[in-house]
């Protein structure tokens, strides 16, 4: 991909991500937070590049920690959003 | 040349597509708590395949054609050691994420954000640093063998450039996340801490990483590289360390929001679209939320970054404290809330410290069997993060439809028997409406003191919120202040209402 190729995902998404976050409804801004971090740890693609290549030991070792440090970011920030988002219950129906 | 060299097949570059899609519908799910579950579990399959796809491009048998516009061999080997390691490295992280999403407390989740924003900046410089060492590896380099010398590798200077910027931002994420951490902890005092010359200082050193990334496109020794993740360090230490435990709001969503460009700039540098997808995301997503955490406050973005807010000390107003104000105990507030038609709650950061929710989702159970009408006020800076309070309310069984926000419940106060303020203190002070000398004026409070009584609990009558102003609200006639902690007095209202 070109330059002006990648520029354009990344202005447009920047728009997509404008639009989506002011759709979020404030009770769950901590969810949004706990799920951004979750999903900026795709970040662990690159690490997974430095672990897998030859040619640099020190890279590679810093891309092992890399990835052990996105995981815990990953398996953490899936798992407490789940667990935050399982705890917003309507109220029961019968007392209406 | 330098479009050869990244070359990647299409499903690859499909994949990844795929995968950002999966991250931006992930986020369209929080509009609402029924299609949160499906929106966070969206965002799993998206991370699923980002990994699974960059496995299989670098790993055995499939690994990448020796790249076109170098000389370079592949350099992704079969290697059983190699894929036990990067097995035993995801194994460990997911672990000890796993563990720590299971075990922490509600009332910490503002820590375990700050932390999880340490490691996501970490990691980003760890990846720009092993990018720099072995730029071939990551497709950003050429070897350039030029006439009687020996031919070496050269990173192309816009690389160079993403992958400074990356490694600058993920550093400043990391360092101030480490200070925020500390902070929210309670390790280190949320009182601000002021440096002199800060303000010359800071803005020196982020001057000089600028210039320093800019110098990098023309030279690249390590000197350069690590001086900029340096500098970065410190400035992201710099940055938090003077900024109060109440605008941590603003400063975790600030956060927030560099980990996501920190992202999206290794995703220039490598680039990745679900990387570019996803940084873009989350920077606007903390953009956002740090610009509505700051409207909440009636500040600017840059006054909360300069920091030192509530720093001076409110020794002057101890005459203020002497004021009468009336006081009650819990059997009072048990009757006035009992006769009450409408109960109107309003939580704050005092509730999280002292983990009162389940026992007040307790007291509003007591008074729904009254047949008293209870709602939730929530103001959006309450707490250390945004949302702070619903989740804790959500975690007391609080059904999320008696819960409101500012604007929506603010003009019901009027109606209201009984304001019950539970741990909050500065969204309530009458005096953001109508004294101008006061530096929280302007600030969107709720309206507490229209309702016909309040209820305040409050530790002491000593101390003052946050922004240090004492609260008119504690000497007016229709207040009732119910000093003790609290849970404790919660508690004891339970008791009470029998």
């Amino acid at each position: 991909m070109d330059f002006i190729s990648i520029l354009s995902i990344f202005v447009l998404a920047c728009f997509v991500g404008y639009y989506v976050v002011w759709s979020v409804t404030p009770a769950l801004h901590t969810p949004l937070m706990s799920v951004t971090n979750a999903i900026s740890s795709v970040i662990v693609v690159g690490a997974l590049i430095a672990a897998a290549a030859a040619g640099s030991a020190s890279s590679k070792w810093l891309g092992l920690v890399a990835v052990a440090l996105a995981s815990v970011n990953i398996f953490g920030g899936f798992a407490v959003t789940a667990r935050m988002l399982a705890m917003y219950k309507k109220r029961e129906r019968k007392d209406v | 040349m330098a479009e050869a060299a990244v070359a990647q097949p299409a499903w690859v570059l499909l994949a990844y597509l795929v995968a950002g899609v999966c991250f931006i519908l992930a986020l369209r799910g929080l509009s609402g708590p029924e299609t949160s579950r499906r929106g966070n579990r969206t965002g799993m399959i998206g991370m699923a395949i980002a990994v699974v796809t960059t496995l299989i491009v670098h790993f055995p048998g499939t690994g990448s054609p020796p790249s076109p516009g170098t000389s370079e061999p592949s350099i992704f080997l079969v290697d059983t050691t190699t894929v036990v390691e990067i097995i035993a490295a995801i194994l460990i992280g997911g672990g000890i994420g796993l563990v720590t999403a299971r075990k922490i407390q509600m009332t910490a989740m503002p820590q375990l954000v700050a932390a999880f924003h340490s490691l996501v900046g970490m990691a980003a410089v760890l990846v720009g640093a092993a990018a720099y060492l072995n730029p071939v590896a990551f497709g950003i380099a050429v070897r350039v063998t030029p006439f009687a010398s020996p031919s070496f590798i050269s990173i192309f200077p816009q690389s160079r450039i993403e992958m400074g910027l990356g490694v600058a931002i993920g550093a400043i994420t990391f360092s101030g996340s480490v200070i925020a951490f500390l902070k929210l902890n309670g390790n280190m005092s949320g009182k601000p801490i002021l440096l002199p010359l800060r303000h010359f200082i800071n803005l020196g050193t982020i001057v000089a990483i600028l210039a320093l990334v800019a110098y990098f496109t023309q030279d690249q020794s390590p000197w350069v590289f690590f001086t900029v993740m340096g500098l970065s360090f410190a400035i992201g230490f710099l940055l938090i360390i003077p900024i109060g435990g109440a605008d941590m709001p603003v400063v975790i969503s600030m956060l927030n929001s560099y980990s996501g460009w920190a992202a999206a700039a290794m995703g220039f540098t490598l680039h990745n679209s679900a990387m570019i997808i996803t940084g873009a995301l989350v920077g606007s997503s903390g953009a956002i939320l740090s610009y509505i955490m700051c409207r909440a406050m009636n500040r600017s973005f840059i006054s909360v970054i300069a920091g030192g807010f509530g720093a001076v000390s409110s020794a002057g107003d101890a005459a203020a404290i002497d004021r009468p104000y009336k006081r009650g105990s819990a059997e009072d507030a048990a009757f006035l809330m009992k006769q009450a038609d409408q109960v109107i709650i309003v939580p704050g950061y005092g509730m999280a410290v002292s983990q009162a929710q389940h026992a007040l989702k307790e007291m509003a159970d007591k008074l729904k069997a009254e047949g008293v009408r209870v709602k939730y006020a929530i103001h959006p800076v309450a707490g250390r993060m945004p949302g702070h309070m619903n989740v804790l309310l959500a975690e007391a069984n609080v059904p999320y439809d008696e819960v409101f926000e500012l604007e929506d419940i603010n003009n019901e106060f009027a109606q209201t028997d009984v304001a019950f303020v539970i741990g909050a203190n500065d969204v309530t002070n009458p005096a953001a409406k109508t004294d101008k000398s006061s530096p929280i004026y302007g600030m969107p409070v709720l309206d507490v003191e229209k309702a016909r009584t309040v209820l305040f609990i409050k530790r002491s009558m000593g101390g003052v919120g946050y922004a240090g102003v004492d609260n008119e609200l504690f000497y007016r006639d229709n207040t009732m202040m119910l000093l003790a902690d609290a849970k404790k007095m919660t508690e004891e209202i339970v008791k009470a209402l029998g």
